[in-house]
């Protein structure tokens, strides 16, 4: 662990905090609480530095955003990428980004919701982009994730498979897996899978 | 103390450091140098030294005048403490038996969480003289646990920890209330955590800590002058194990640094990437890894994994098992599966004793002030020997969460759209292209244009009536600030007044929203 040493600063208070708490605890006898604020929902330390993440973004062309639970719950949204080059050219695939409390501590969760035939994504959504695991870093941001995703389809890579079968069509014949992608992406069916239409 | 007369020796954390603090010449300790047999001062090696002095001090005062009533006092040793004056004290302490009466009448401690350190944390507070705790824990008991949380036996498994932690101290301690919470922390209303003198944490996850730490910030007001207001602190002590490894912390909001103020003290979990798992498994972990994140979504559409439901964390075992004979690979076992899957390194039961015999002391010195309190960050490491040193972290004075936030004065008819024009301006700020949010709701979003338009309308509304007509709160904004050169984007707390508004003052003028 990282030690610092630190200058002393003032951190002893003038009363005795049992003081503090009797005359609260008297208060309380005399007057049944008058605060006029109702319950409301506390804002995360995750929630306001995605605040930030949110209204910096600057998405690719390619790439579209939308909060489906609506402009007051920013943790869940949807990001839609429709390559404009590349085998997944014209297709439009969704993915769910779910951010946590402690964003920017750990990485958003993130899953692809269409269905692809893709060597980096599985046939459950499970993405394998190294920024949303093992890389992930406070540093990084929403923005960065997006062009990683939007890279994934400009760039499928078969050395990290998550769809083995795909991977290695992609590394022995690209030809063929370039019209396997666009058999499943026109709803058609790969192998044993069946795909729905997202072109 | 309880202790003296009790035949329960496992409790032995707290009482035999009190032993060795007690001002006999029989137990007197040396003059200089480490104390020989006191094993739980490894927790807090500068408090050792303070009271191994105050000791000493105390010594030469004369005897007590009512040493009756003290020798036949339970908490005899408590009182050596708490009814004589010393001086390595805290400030303004006042020594007597008021004091000792007030700490059991009016102090109200919540510990939350009712695990490893919930039970040793509720055992050392009741054995502390606190007679008003209460305890939260959404958790079952099971088997597993049964090592080292030491309040539950065999029969308990499937019963609320909290509840049962409750009651069996309760049954040992005589005098001592404890309101057991079954239930998730965020269940509670604000109201709830407002209640409570001091919130002492037992918790293994970052988040439920990040999510107290704003709770009780946000009970935190601060003066025209950037001062916190005293009586609106809200002191958290928070003790973490990890294995051979502990912390124990003391959060004065406003004071010391909060616990965003300190995230990175925490390294980000490790996390292996999907293709390993899919492909090369080399560990068990790889293996429970595979079954958690790859398989349970094959086998489940639709079911999101709770590891939290033991049939799930079961499911995830056996599968993990398969794969590990798929690959021949060792060591899946249910135990590894868990701490994988949840993130947990196993707890060692003398670690939890240490880290809380130094919280629960903790929490007894800022209470009563019978001590300066621990500055601030106390780390404990028994991996090799045994290491422990304080650090004293400093807050970050721009943190969201506990700092002051920068003070705005505005007339009352100043509108969304006005309020954003003035930050550009301000000198604190010269923020432009603001969006603003109050209490988790964003009245304005500059960007992306999806959002913007739903939060378009706001921009002619007076800002008074966006906040609900509160006097005074705070607000979130967010934008590019500073400079020439330096102008960069970020995110300030505003502490927001308006002129004429009078009234009872915002509750949550620190932890925003
Ligand atoms: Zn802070």
């Amino acid at each position: 662990m990282l030690i610092i040493f630190l200058s002393r600063q003032a951190l002893y208070t003038t009363i005795t905090m049992i003081r503090l708490f009797k005359v609260k605890e008297k208060q309380k006898e005399e007057a049944k609480n008058a605060t006029g604020n109702g319950p409301f929902k506390k804002q995360s330390a995750g929630e306001l530095r995605l605040h930030k993440d949110i209204t910096e973004l600057n998405l690719p062309k390619s790439c579209t955003i939308s909060f489906p639970s609506g402009k007051d719950n920013l943790m869940t949204f949807e990001i839609t990428i429709k390559p404009d080059e590349g085998y997944y050219m014209g297709g439009k695939f969704l993915f769910t980004f779910n951010v946590c409390g402690i964003y920017p501590h750990e990485a958003p969760k993130v899953k692809c919701k269409t269905k692809v035939y893709h060597p980096n994504i599985d046939l459950e959504g499970n993405v394998c982009l190294n920024i949303l695991r093992e890389d992930w870093k406070p540093v990084l941001n929403i923005n960065t994730i997006v062009y990683g995703l939007y890279h994934l389809f400009t760039e499928p890579n078969h050395e990290d498979p998550l769809n083995h079968e795909a991977a290695d069509v992609l590394r022995d014949n690209p030809k063929v897996f370039a019209s396997k992608v666009r058999t499943a992406m026109a709803g058609g069916r790969v192998g044993d899978t069946f795909f729905t239409k997202c072109i | 103390m309880v202790l003296s007369n009790s035949p329960i020796t496992f409790w032995a954390g707290y009482a035999k450091f009190k032993s060795n603090i007690r001002p006999s010449s029989r137990v007197s300790p040396p003059p200089s140098g480490p104390l020989p047999s006191v094993p739980i001062a490894v927790g807090c090696r500068s408090l050792v030294f303070e009271l191994q002095h105050t000791v000493q001090l105390r010594s030469s005062v004369p005897p007590m005048a009512d040493a009756s009533a003290q020798q036949s006092s339970r908490s005899r040793d408590l009182d050596k403490l708490l009814l004589r004056p010393g001086h390595l004290v805290g400030p303004a302490f006042e020594p007597g038996t008021e004091l000792r009466d007030d700490l059991q009448e009016y102090a109200r401690i919540l510990v939350v969480g009712a695990g490893g350190l919930g039970c040793e944390l509720l055992k050392d507070l009741a054995l502390s003289g606190f007679r008003n705790l209460e305890v939260i824990d959404m958790d079952r008991i099971e088997v597993s646990n049964l090592n080292r949380q030491f309040l539950f036996r065999l029969e308990d498994v499937g019963k609320p920890k909290a509840e049962v932690a409750a009651k069996r101290v309760m049954e040992r301690v005589s005098g001592v209330n404890i309101v057991p919470h079954f239930c998730r922390i965020e269940e509670k209303e604000l109201e709830f955590y407002s209640e409570f003198s001091i919130i002492v944490l037992g918790l293994d996850s970052i988040e439920a800590r990040s999510y107290i730490n704003a709770v009780a910030c946000g009970f935190l007001e601060y003066d025209n002058n950037d001062n916190p207001r005293e009586e609106t602190m809200k002191p958290m002590v928070d003790g973490g194990t990890e294995g051979f490894k502990g912390h124990a912390r003391v959060i004065l909001p406003g004071t010391t640094p909060c616990f965003e103020c300190t995230i990175w003290l925490f390294p980000p979990q490790v996390k292996f990437p999907l293709c390993t798992l899919a492909e090369t498994p080399r560990t068990a972990a790889h293996c429970i890894e595979y079954a958690h994140l790859i398989k349970w979504d094959e086998a489940h559409i639709g079911k999101t994994f709770d590891p939290d439901n033991p049939e799930h964390m079961q499911w995830v075992y056996s599968e993990a098992a398969k794969r590990a004979e798929l690959f021949g690979i060792p060591g899946v076992t249910y135990t590894l599966t868990q701490g994988v899957v949840k993130n947990i390194i196993p707890a060692i039961a003398s670690t939890n004793a240490i880290i809380s015999a130094a919280c629960a002391l903790e929490t007894l010195k800022i209470a009563s002030g019978c001590s300066k309190t621990l500055s601030n960050y106390l780390t404990y490491n028994g991996v090799e020997g045994l290491h422990t040193k304080v650090t004293e972290f400093v807050r970050d004075k721009d943190c969201l969460v506990c700092g002051p936030g920068i003070f705005i004065e505005l007339d009352t008819s100043v509108t969304l759209k006005m309020f954003i024009d003035q930050l550009e301006d301000h000198p604190k700020l010269l923020m432009s292209g603001a969006s603003v949010s109050y209490r988790g709701k964003n009245l304005y979003l500059k960007a992306p244009p999806v959002l913007e338009e739903m939060t378009r309308s706001n921009l002619s509304i007076p800002l008074l009536n966006l906040m609900d007509k509160s006097p005074n709160g705070i607000v979130h904004v967010t934008g590019t600030a500073g400079k020439g050169d330096k102008r960069q984007s970020c995110s300030r707390k505003l502490r927001v007044s308006f002129k004429g508004v009078g009234g009872i003052t915002d509750t949550d003028m620190a932890g925003g929203a």
